[in-house]
């Protein structure tokens, strides 16, 4: 067996963790639960693990996929037990397979969110909002490594949808995954940007499908 | 997770610092607990979750039957700035709950920087500062850690100290409290009782009084208080609490590792070393123990990286057996070890063969002082030959780094001693052209120096410290002749170790100062972002409190000290007799070599100590 692939959960306390710090976490995981986890033969070698779509801080999935170099065999059926007795909370195994998509193909994901009001009417919020997406190509200016860009968001988002609830509003989206990857934040930035009275306070969003270009499930 | 909390998360560097839930941690039932217990490291999450005595007293604590002890960190700037906005109380990581719902909340203070950072993380949970103004006996506020050997400049915060080993005591003041609080005792009893306690220091039992020049007339202790406190220690050092099931932190932290701790105290006998001198006597473990340990810790953990712990583990006699024994586990698993405080003396081409096998970890030396005769002062035992010497066998190893630490200021140093730390650079430059295998790869010789603070309970405790201009101009003269390309020259900065100096030796004078500081915006004082000399300076100005009285003066050997009622196991009389011989230049012998007679192998049943 040379490569696994892995479908976690990352939600609650651990979403609060970094990618780099997550990924430290699963391959402290991964040595508890004694899977011989292949390393890099460096100087300093590392385990041979890669995230296909990392987590920005704070942004909760249910849909993380994780590939694993092995250098033997392993009980994939039992291995999700094995690894959730010794991952810590947030942090949930769902499946272990092999011959998983090839990361070139995955292409959208939706993601659910919450939006938080001080008050108001929410109804309304949520109204105003579907509105402004559904009248103008909206823009969003964000800061990257090579400095700020505009891009136009509305060309990379499906299906957007706003819905009130008691003192929010629930926000759901299938957005893109690849090239470019678009962090569901920048939603509620280009509200900002655009619409300051729609503004949040403040912004909750969680992963909950992976897909292919054909929006067949991608695993 | 509190919905505050979960609003401010996504505006703070480093949330995952607040929120817990990491692998290893101890949830309790609260409903099912007779007493909690607040476990409060004045310093950030990453260097609190890196202290080894913080791991022990949580499994130790937590061990103990009805008692559930929680973890609670100092919020960095931008989080204090957002809890204070929101009126967000601190809280502990496990439960959640604010401080304000413990029966207890007990500090660990590893050094003297962390004293207004207690008084933030007191006010950040609303509970006030004052020991005086803390009437009712819920929540007790309680302090411990090395720190604490001198705790007069806390005593008006803290309600009682715990002096020495925490694991060996902090149970017993808990399950005195447990039954205080059941029985309805007032603060007053409760204190009085747990003075009785051995190693249980009461401030409010003792009354200091100054002579007209400032000095101390006498520190008194009230009726019912003991006229000195003596530390506690672990005995069983063999058997004690090594926490195997240690919480593996969810972010990245200073120390990221297993730690396993070789042996407490330390052969050597540095003069200017606090340390070397308040975890006496030497104890060990068996390397049969340790491997076990190191086992267990590395399985439960999946850490890929443990080092071993202790104040010079060269001196761990059985370091080549637990070499092995470790490799043998870690080597096929692709687990480093490193070996951190390792002397120059007795460094050897064995060791180091056996530690670069799965991942090399840098070279430190620290001679302390560049001549023979400043060393030989400072009892550093270490002789230039050593130094060089372990040099070669590194260089001819493969190294091409290494990192020397000296101090600036110690006791009777000259500008010869000073230009010696640059030739002894020099020199190792030379060494590495003599030895290095593969010259074009270079080399980096990195020189530190810190300004020496004299610290409470060693021999240099009487010792006036430099003041920061002759620092700094020392530091200038060796900067101008440090001329090798290869080195390159670090130094401290003057004014935390002048602060330092002032807290070592404080006496309960500067419990207003610490306020005013804080008063002023000042926590976090280890960090630069936490620290102004301007703030110390107008809350000096303030407070009446003379800063070079405390840091630059020397004590007359008769002076009454702030820490006198504090017995760290060593003899006074030992302490002055070091102080002579370092003024003759004479060494004394390692523990091992032959006992100097300290006293405290008197702190063992049996009176013997492992040195």
């Amino acid at each position: 067996m040379d490569r696994i692939r892995l479908l976690y959960e990352c939600t609650g306390r651990s979403a609060w963790s970094s990618h780099l710090d997550t990924m430290r976490t699963l391959q402290r995981a991964l040595h508890r639960a004694s899977v011989p986890v292949r390393y890099s033969e460096g100087f300093n070698p590392h385990a041979l693990i890669s995230v296909l779509l990392p987590l920005s801080v704070g942004t909760e999935s249910l849909c993380q996929l994780a590939d694993v170099r092995l250098r033997g065999d392993v009980d994939l059926a039992a291995l999700p037990g094995t690894l959730n007795a010794v991952l810590p909370e947030g942090l949930r195994v769902q499946r272990c397979y092999e011959n998983g998509a090839k990361p070139g193909e995955l292409k959208w994901l939706r993601v659910k969110g919450t939006w938080e009001y001080g008050g108001g009417d929410m109804a309304a919020a949520a109204e105003a909002l579907a509105g402004r997406f559904r009248d103008t190509p909206v823009q969003v200016t964000r800061r990257t490594k090579r400095g700020e860009g505009t891009l136009v968001l509305s060309d990379h988002l499906r299906d957007l949808t706003f819905s009130p609830r008691t003192d929010s509003v629930a926000v759901e989206a299938v957005i893109s995954a690849a090239e470019p990857v678009i962090n569901p934040e920048w939603i509620a930035d280009a509200v900002a940007q655009n619409w300051p009275e729609l503004r949040p306070e403040g912004t909750r969003f969680c992963r909950q499908e992976l897909y292919r270009e054909d929006m067949s499930v991608f695993r | 997770m509190d919905r505050k909390l979960e609003r401010i998360l996504p505006k703070v560097q480093k949330p995952a610092r607040y929120v817990g839930g990491e692998y290893g941690q101890i949830i309790k039932d609260k409903n099912d607990v007779a007493l909690r217990m607040a476990l409060c490291f004045p310093d950030v999450y990453e260097i609190g979750m890196s202290n080894t005595g913080m791991r022990i007293l949580y499994q130790t604590l937590n061990d103990i039957p009805g008692v559930w002890c929680e973890r609670v960190f100092a919020p960095w700037f931008d989080m204090d700035r957002k809890m204070r906005e929101e009126k967000l109380p601190l809280w502990a990581l496990e439960s959640g709950d604010p401080l304000g719902e413990f029966d207890a909340l007990g500090f660990s203070i590893g050094y003297e920087m962390a004293y207004t950072t207690v008084l933030e993380m007191l006010d950040l949970a609303g509970i006030p500062l004052l020991s005086r103004d803390r009437e009712s006996l819920i929540p007790l506020v309680f302090a411990g850690g090395s720190a604490c050997c001198n705790p007069e400049p806390m005593a008006d915060y803290f309600d009682l100290f715990v002096i020495g080993e925490g694991e060996s005591l902090d149970g017993e003041v808990l399950e005195l409290l447990r039954r205080a609080r059941d029985q309805g005792w007032t603060k007053e009893r409760f204190l009085h009782q747990a003075a009785q306690i051995p190693g249980v220091y009461v401030p409010s039992l003792y009354k200091p009084e100054w002579k007209e020049d400032g000095t101390l007339l006498a520190v008194r202790p009230l009726p019912g208080a003991p006229e000195r406190v003596t530390k506690r220690i672990v005995e069983d050092f063999e058997n004690s609490c090594f926490p195997v099931r240690a919480i593996v932190p969810s972010t990245e932290i200073v120390h990221d590792r297993v730690g396993l701790e070789l042996f407490r105290g330390c052969i050597r006998g540095c003069r200017f070393c606090q340390a070397g001198y308040i975890y006496r006597p030497v104890r060990n473990r068996s390397v049969e123990k340790l491997l076990e340990q190191g086992r267990q810790a590395l399985e439960f953990s999946g850490y890929q990286e443990i080092t071993l712990l202790s104040l010079s583990s060269s001196d761990y006699q059985s370091l080549p057996a637990l070499c092995d024994g470790l490799l043998e586990y870690c080597e096929p698993r692709g687990i480093g070890l490193s070996l951190p405080s390792l002397r120059a003396d007795n460094f050897s081409m064995d060791i180091m063969q056996r530690v670069q096998k799965v991942r090399r970890s840098g070279l430190t030396f620290a001679p302390e002082a560049g001549t023979q005769r400043l060393r030989d002062v400072i009892n550093k035992n270490v002789t230039e030959e050593d130094l060089l010497r372990s040099c070669a066998v590194a260089f001819r190893g493969g190294w091409n780094g290494v990192k020397l630490y000296f101090m600036l200021g110690l006791p009777t140093e000259t500008d010869e001693d000073v230009l010696g730390i640059a030739e002894l650079a020099d020199r190792v430059v030379h060494c590495w052209r003599e030895n290095a295998p593969n010259r074009a790869r270079g080399l980096r010789v990195t020189v530190s120096t810190s300004c020496f603070v004299p610290k409470p309970h060693t021999p240099f405790q009487w010792e006036g410290q430099v003041t920061r201009e002759e620092y700094l101009r020392r530091v200038t003269l060796l900067r101008e002749n440090m001329k090798a390309r290869a080195v390159t020259y670090n130094w401290h900065d003057p004014e935390t170790s002048f602060t330092e100096a002032v807290l070592s030796r404080g006496d309960r004078r500067i419990g207003p100062l610490l306020r005013d500081i804080w008063e002023q915006g000042g926590y976090l004082e280890s960090w630069s972002e936490g620290f102004s000399m301007a703030r110390w300076e107008q809350a000096a100005a303030r407070t009446g409190v003379d800063l070079e009285f405390y840091a630059n003066r020397a004590r007359a050997l008769d002076e009454v000290l702030p820490w006198d009622r504090i017995d760290m196991g060593v003899r006074r009389e030992h302490l002055i007799r070091e102080r002579e011989q370092s003024r003759q230049g004479v060494l004394s012998p390692d523990c091992r070599a032959a006992c100097t007679g300290c006293g405290a192998a008197a702190l063992l049943r049996g009176g013997r100590c492992d040195g």
